[in-house]
């Protein structure tokens, strides 16, 4: 029998991802909760199941801003040190839609690379725990603030990688939105060409965009669908089901790139959410007994989840 | 010292076998392009480096992100295509994924200015203006075959992005030595007017200073091959000792550019005197040959010759004729790069 007792240990990390997530969005005063609420079990399994990586490299609670890359800047700190070393056999962490940085801070944490109290300086003046995270920022190693710019890099990534003939796979999470950007369609067009299958590509196919639901400010059509007729490997699955999630990763690679699109609920765990469609991007609270609802549903859901 | 003169025998594509035997030692060295392989000479590279070319297809934005991959791998991304594709179409990927991360991607951006009769779309005539804006990015500028040669190594030494205005075809050798990173060349060693020059603006500004020295005029000529950094002391001591003033010849918009540069260089250090800036002012230009539109924008030798003359009050009467012969590209020839 095929051991699943990860399911539910994945399942819980996502759980916390949800909760302590909310919990900042509550502290800052607003956020970008839907992005926690579908991608909670995206995160979890990429980090406690899907990616081999190495462990970390950085302090537990990161260290303040030491300024942006440059000739004369010795200082600059990369945040991909959270994900551990460099090397042939480690896979590889690039983050496309910066916006989701909260979700991405969260899974360090519950993913033991990070201090809980690291995130205390989240959005804070000078910190490099930022609300839109670059390069400096925890577990981000390049730059994506710029949507659709992350598969790019990885590609080039990937196929320095196989020069190289490294074993380790590049993972990117990229949100769907980004596939109406047209240098999304040039890098799969480029992965396809030249046959990196040592990229896995993880989608939160949440179907919102920060104008609206996708459906309205621009459709996409059948994702999938496309995807394969590029000549990836695309798969549809259920973004809250780990079995469903984890199962492409499984799969040997068969010189297609693989994109795992994780179809999810925008409010999953947070229902109230929906009575801001069809904008759900970033949430801003309209009133105080607003915002007393959404510590209510916040305390409803951390209850029976230990941090 | 002798200043150099413009020689009519034209050197023929100089980067297709010095970029290849320049390579030879340096396996990080990759070339990526986007479809203009033949047009940007490494049509040769290809079939001698396979293993190290990568063909992009017509897609510059993904390109750059590829590059900046690479480079974050330990590989350098010689990129080659048209200067326009590279700053204009994919900026935002240029600015984000290579040159804020101050990574080591090379851009050979050919077709600078007006060398092509391709048009507003072939012409880069902003990107140094852009370039220039652009934080971490080093600029440089080429004039002859030893810079083409020589800017190799330059950029190579760089442990970040560099912008080259690259140039093919056919084309002069004007310099015996190397280009130096930030370091102007002195090619006129005079008093009373400062010419400052760079790319091929360059071979018209030595036809028009030997011209003027005969009636003469005594002019300081710089030659500039780093546009960014913009530190060289050998400008500002030039432009501190200059008796009556300064005069900037580009192929490149007077925004932003060399004519630019010189200008915020003067008014930081304090430097009140006149100066004029030639090169495309505050248009777009258009497809024709590279001797017509160098007329008609007013970047050829005799319009530095009026230049000089109005900042002096003095008449030469120098005529176009009595210029050093221009020299006439063969546009029909098997090396004109166009055709390519």
């Amino acid at each position: 029998m095929t051991d699943l007792s990860w399911v539910s240990e994945t399942q819980e990390m996502a759980d916390r991802i949800r909760v302590r997530g909310f919990d900042y969005v509550m502290r800052n005063n607003g956020g970008y909760l839907s992005q926690i609420c579908s991608s909670a079990e995206l995160f979890a399994l990429m980090y406690g199941r899907v990616m081999k990586l190495g462990k970390s490299e950085a302090p537990m609670v990161p260290k303040p801003f030491t300024g942006v890359p440059s000739h004369s800047n010795t200082e600059f700190f990369n945040g991909g040190a959270y994900n551990g070393p460099v090397g042939s056999e480690y896979d590889r962490f690039l983050f496309s839609p910066a916006h989701y940085a909260l979700v991405l801070y969260v899974a360090l944490i519950e993913a033991g690379r990070m201090a809980a109290e690291g995130l205390e300086a989240f959005n804070t003046d000078g910190s490099t725990v930022e609300l839109i995270g670059a390069e400096h920022s925890p577990g981000i190693e390049t730059t994506t603030g710029s949507l659709a710019q992350a598969l790019s890099q990885a590609g080039g990534i990937a196929l320095a990688r196989r020069i190289r003939k490294e074993k380790g796979r590049v993972w990117i999470m990229m949100s769907d939105g980004e596939f109406q950007e047209g240098q999304t369609w040039e890098a799969v067009q480029a992965l396809v060409h030249y046959k990196l299958d040592n990229v896995g590509v993880y989608v939160d196919v949440n179907q919102q965009q920060c104008d609206g639901a996708m459906q309205d400010v621009m459709q996409i059509g059948d994702l999938a669908g496309k995807l394969n007729a590029f000549g990836a490997r695309a798969f549809d699955v259920d973004g809250h089901d780990l079995e469903a999630l984890n199962a492409p990763a499984e799969l040997e690679p068969d010189g297609r790139p693989l994109f795992v699109l994780a179809n999810t609920d925008p409010a999953r765990g947070v229902p109230r959410l929906m009575n801001n469609a069809p904008v759900l991007h970033y949430l801003r609270f309209k009133s105080e007994e607003e915002k007393q609802a959404y510590q209510q549903d916040y305390q409803q859901m951390a209850e029976g989840v230990e941090l | 010292m002798s200043n150099p003169v413009v020689r009519n025998n034209l050197v023929v594509r100089p980067h297709v076998e010095n970029f290849i035997e320049w390579s030879k030692d340096k396996p990080e060295v990759v070339v990526m392009t986007a479809d203009l392989t033949n047009s940007c000479e490494v049509g040769k590279w290809r079939d001698t480096y396979p293993d190290r070319y990568f063909s992009m297809g017509m897609a510059e934005q993904n390109m750059m992100g590829f590059a900046s991959g690479m480079a974050r791998e330990g590989f350098v991304p010689y990129i080659h295509t048209f200067a326009v594709f590279i700053y204009r179409r994919p900026y935002d990927q240029l600015a984000m994924s290579i040159a804020y991360p101050n990574l080591n991607v090379k851009f050979m951006a050919f077709l600078p200015g007006v060398v092509t009769p391709g048009g507003v779309t072939h012409q880069a005539i902003e990107d140094i203006a852009i370039m220039r804006a652009t934080p971490n990015m080093t600029i440089l500028d080429t004039a002859d075959a030893t810079e083409v040669e020589s800017v190799l190594d330059v950029a190579h030494n760089i442990n970040g992005p560099v912008y080259v205005r690259m140039l093919r075809g056919e084309m002069p050798r004007l310099f015996d030595t190397p280009m130096e990173f930030n370091k102007a060349r002195v090619l006129a060693q005079g008093k009373e007017v400062l010419v400052i020059t760079s790319g091929v603006m360059t071979e018209e500004a030595i036809r028009a200073t030997n011209a003027l020295e005969t009636k003469g005029v005594s002019i300081k000529h710089l030659h500039i091959s780093t546009l960014e950094p913009f530190t060289d002391p050998t400008v500002l001591e030039a432009l501190k000792e200059v008796q009556h003033g300064v005069i900037t010849l580009e192929n490149h918009s007077i925004i932003g550019g060399l004519g630019s540069a010189v200008s915020e260089l003067m008014t930081d250090n304090n430097i009140g005197k006149p100066l004029v800036r030639l090169g495309l002012n505050d248009t777009y230009a258009h497809g024709a040959s590279y001797q017509y539109l160098i007329e008609e924008y007013n970047l050829n030798a005799i319009s530095l010759v009026r230049a000089v003359e109005s900042l002096l009050d003095i008449k030469t009467n120098l005529t176009q004729a009595d210029l050093i012969e221009a020299r006439t590209d063969d546009v029909t020839g098997d090396s004109k790069a166009e055709a390519l």
